[in-house]
């Protein structure tokens, strides 16, 4: 009886790079419905089309480079970047902006670098910036939540699609009365232009810490970030360092001058803190690897996150910080290199 | 009394399916002659021993066969059951370099397992020296894979601070230890305190894997019965590899050995359970080293369990002996399914170092060798017990940037196969290190002999 011959170890893998990614889009899954819930269907119709942008580019690129396409298109990896970047748009933009989010992030910072595993930069950031500086119009289409004691009636599901593939809007509504100013935006504009912090937050869009519905879906972000750290799939390191980069910085302001500068309670549950810490900023590819090196790398997405939305031009700054430190992995990488067992 | 209980603190190391139930589930099975013998003279690296039998002569169980070289680490080798030396020729067996013929001497077994008379039978002596000698002669090795000769290990220069019997059996699949010490734990103890007298170790420290409830008791009632001041039991947490030598050092004591050198070298002896009863053997019954616990086991057999082999048995008869294969079985492991080597056939014996048999079904081990590119989750750095950066060895291996290699400490990893088996990615990584190593030591080799050329030309030089 002849055996198979096979090098140790034999014991199968505990896990696999497309059991990983469907956890990471598990994870979503309640934040996704919660912002469904209180800001319409913008994200799931957004998510599709980033995926359909995503895929498709990822297939087209394959087969130039002469790679096979199954085992790619099937690690699910893609559909991540499509999550999060659905996540970073804004609900109410016509259907190429996704698209072109999606083909942007697999072509420009995933495929060019050699596809999975290679790219220096987090593939739905760049998607996201590109967009941000190519079409700064589209990408402020931000929408309040739908609440009881606010003013408004958002898009029905065939409303939005007619919209997103159309540009057709329901008679008597225009974009300007469907779309409002994001609550970090809200902040930065009301503090230039002299008010102080506690009096633009008592406004009807704010909440207990953040903006009204913004920070339910920040809640469960949070929880899918925890079923990410249950699940093993990230760890603690980068998400805590990310916080507080952010947090630390926004109280020590917030407590010298508390009416120009955000609480940190607002900080953290606005704009893309939670989704930077625990899904964006953990993407392992993009991160640093070492356990000293993730704690300087989440630190800096940070504090580079409070900088810019503090002083900068653009309300939220996560995606320019976590470019920014994708940028230094190889030298925060080089440096924090541990000592080897036994080695002095 | 449990005296140490162990928290984790070790590096890395990963939780696995034990998968030790099927195999535990029945008595050792004893007395179980095999048909033929295939006994290996080199059952270890080092120098071989030379056979001592012609062919058409008659052993008896016990005899020697081969003797062990006089130079450098080496023990005897002896039949380990009566019957006729049909051949001393080159047979398939599993060394650490994979399966390679090497020479044997093949007994063809009669079944009445005559032992050697009670006169033949060197009484256990009473000085150091000649007890080492004794065991020499016994061809006592440590049991728990390495196999390296237990007298040479005892002969360290170093004095002996703690005497460290390691029972942790952590790779998957194997139970052979925790067999022999649910049923010869006084044994166990027995021979503990011998190799603790031979090293004048003032501590003895048993370690014992969590989940082995029932060997945990068998060895604290033994130990109590003892009341030797000298023994302590240690309850360590079920982690892959904790068993490993220098982890199990670390688990007890704290202290790292430092790359390159050996535990013996800081007064640590490690022996495994099984060693010790081969040397309880040796002084009670002056029985040498005939057989060992060989765990047979896996969804491929038909009748898991622990059989007490003969050494030398093949491992196709060892599987008769344990009811046969059953429909499914595809690989065949010689060790855990972490470490083991998969064997061509089973017309390998079972040597020394041979602690289990993994009859495997396609569910049970990696079918699919695809790999997906490395997507740098670090998971396999937090699993290394050594501490090494798998990744970072992955591009270096790649790139064949050998001096990368060697600053990244490749000569470290144990090969224990975490990096491999919490890989996401599937990246056959440990395959890839074990290359690395042999070129890097060969390359060293190399480089020591250009030296030496160089060196002699200078001489000569030097002369003219």
């Amino acid at each position: 009886m002849r055996f198979e011959q096979t090098p140790a170890p034999h014991a199968p893998p505990l896990v696999s790079v497309p059991v990983v990614m469907r956890r990471v889009l598990f994870a979503l899954v309640p934040a996704a419905l919660c912002y469904t819930w209180f800001f319409g269907y913008g994200l799931l119709i957004n998510f599709v089309l980033v995926a359909v942008g995503a895929l498709l580019t990822e297939a087209a690129v394959l087969r130039l480079r002469g790679r096979g396409t199954r085992r790619a298109l099937r690690d699910y990896s893609a559909l991540v970047t499509a999550a999060l970047l659905s996540f970073a748009l804004p609900p109410l933009v016509p259907f190429w902006v996704p698209v072109l989010g999606g083909g942007i992030a697999i072509l420009l910072a995933k495929q060019i670098y050699g596809g999975l595993g290679k790219n220096l930069f987090n593939p739905a950031m760049v998607g996201y910036v590109v967009l941000l500086i190519s079409f700064p119009v589209e990408m402020t289409q931000w929408v309040p939540p739908q609440m009881g004691d606010i003013d408004y009636r958002g898009l029905a599901f065939l409303e939005q699609l007619d919209y997103t593939f159309l540009g057709h809007l329901p008679a008597s509504i225009d974009v300007d009365a469907l779309t409002r100013a994001t609550p970090l935006d809200i902040v930065k504009e009301g503090v230039r232009a002299g008010r102080s912090f506690v009096e633009i937050r008592s406004g009807a869009l704010f909440g207990d810490f953040g903006g009204r519905g913004w920070e339910w879906v920040a809640n469960l972000i949070f929880l899918g970030g925890l079923y990410l750290l249950y699940a093993g799939v990230i760890r603690w390191h980068i998400p805590v360092a990310v916080l507080a980069g952010l947090l630390v910085p926004a109280a020590v302001f917030s407590f010298i001058d508390p009416a120009h500068y955000a609480s940190p309670g607002f900080h953290l549950f606005s704009g893309a803190s939670m989704l930077g810490a625990f899904f964006i900023a953990t993407d392992p590819v993009s991160a640093a690897a070492t356990v000293r090196g993730r704690f300087i790398y989440g630190a800096g997405i940070g504090l580079m996150t409070f900088v810019l939305r503090t002083w900068g031009s653009y309300p939220d700054g996560l995606a320019f910080a976590v470019l920014l430190l994708n940028a230094a992995v190889p030298l925060i990488d080089r440096y924090t290199r541990p000592r080897i067992y036994g080695q002095r | 009394m449990v005296d140490y209980v162990f928290e984790r603190h070790l590096s890395g190391g990963i939780l696995l399916p034990a998968n030790k139930t099927a195999s535990t589930s029945r008595q050792i099975h004893r007395g179980f002659i095999p048909s033929r013998l295939v006994l290996a003279v080199r059952q270890h690296r080092g120098p071989a021993a030379v056979p001592c039998v012609q062919i058409g002569e008659r052993v008896l169980k016990g005899q020697t066969i081969a003797t062990a070289a006089t130079v450098g680490p080496s023990a005897a080798v002896h039949a380990s059951s009566s019957g006729w030396v049909r051949a001393i020729e080159e047979h398939p067996v599993l060394t650490s370099d994979g399966v390679a013929p090497s020479l044997c001497v093949v007994i063809e077994t009669d079944g009445r397992d005559e032992r050697l008379p009670e006169t033949a039978r060197p009484v256990w002596p009473t000085r150091r020296a000649d007890q080492l000698k004794a065991m020499r002669t016994a061809g006592i090795v440590g049991l728990g894979g390495a196999v390296y000769p237990t007298a040479t290990k005892l002969a360290t220069p170093v004095k002996c601070k703690t005497l460290i019997v390691n029972g942790a059996e952590c790779e998957p699949y194997i139970s052979c230890d925790d067999m022999l010490m649910r049923e010869r734990a006084a044994d166990v103890v027995a021979g503990a305190l011998l190799l603790a007298d031979l090293l004048a170790a003032p501590l003895c420290i048993l370690a014992i894997e969590r989940d082995k409830l029932r060997a945990i008791q068998a060895v604290e009632a033994a130990a109590h019965e003892r009341g030797d001041p000298r023994l302590k039991l240690a309850e360590v947490p079920t982690i892959y590899p904790a068993g490993g030598e220098r982890q199990l050092v670390e688990l007890l004591t704290g202290e790292e050995v430092p790359s390159g050198r050996f535990p013996t070298e800081f007064g640590y002896v490690c022996q495994n359970v099984g060693t010790a009863y081969a040397m309880q053997r040796l002084r009670a019954e002056r029985e040498p080293l005939l057989s060992r616990i060989v765990t047979v086991t896996g969804g491929g057999v038909q009748t898991p369990q622990n059989v007490e082999t003969p050494l030398g048995t093949p491992i196709g008869e060892l599987i008769e002996c344990c009811g046969g294969y059953k429909p499914g079985a595809l690989r065949l492991i010689a060790g855990g399914s972490m470490m083991g080597a998969a064997l061509p056939d089973d017309n390998v014996p079972i040597t020394k170092a041979t602690n289990c048999v993994i009859v495997a079904t396609a569910i049970e081990v990696r079918r699919d060798d695809s790999e997906w590119p490395c997507i740098r989750c670090g998971d396999c750095a937090v699993a290394c017990p050594s501490r090494l950066l798998p990744q970072e060895l992955l591009i270096a291996t790649t790139s064949g940037d050998y001096a990368a290699l060697e600053t990244l400490g490749l000569a470290d990893c144990i090969e224990c196969g975490c990096c491999d088996v919490i890989c996401p990615s599937h990246i056959a990584l440990t395959e890839r290190f074990r290359i690395g190593k042999r070129t890097l030591a060969e390359r060293e080799r190399e480089r020591a002999h250009l030296e030496q050329a160089a060196a002699r030309d200078q001489a000569q030089n030097d002369e003219i």
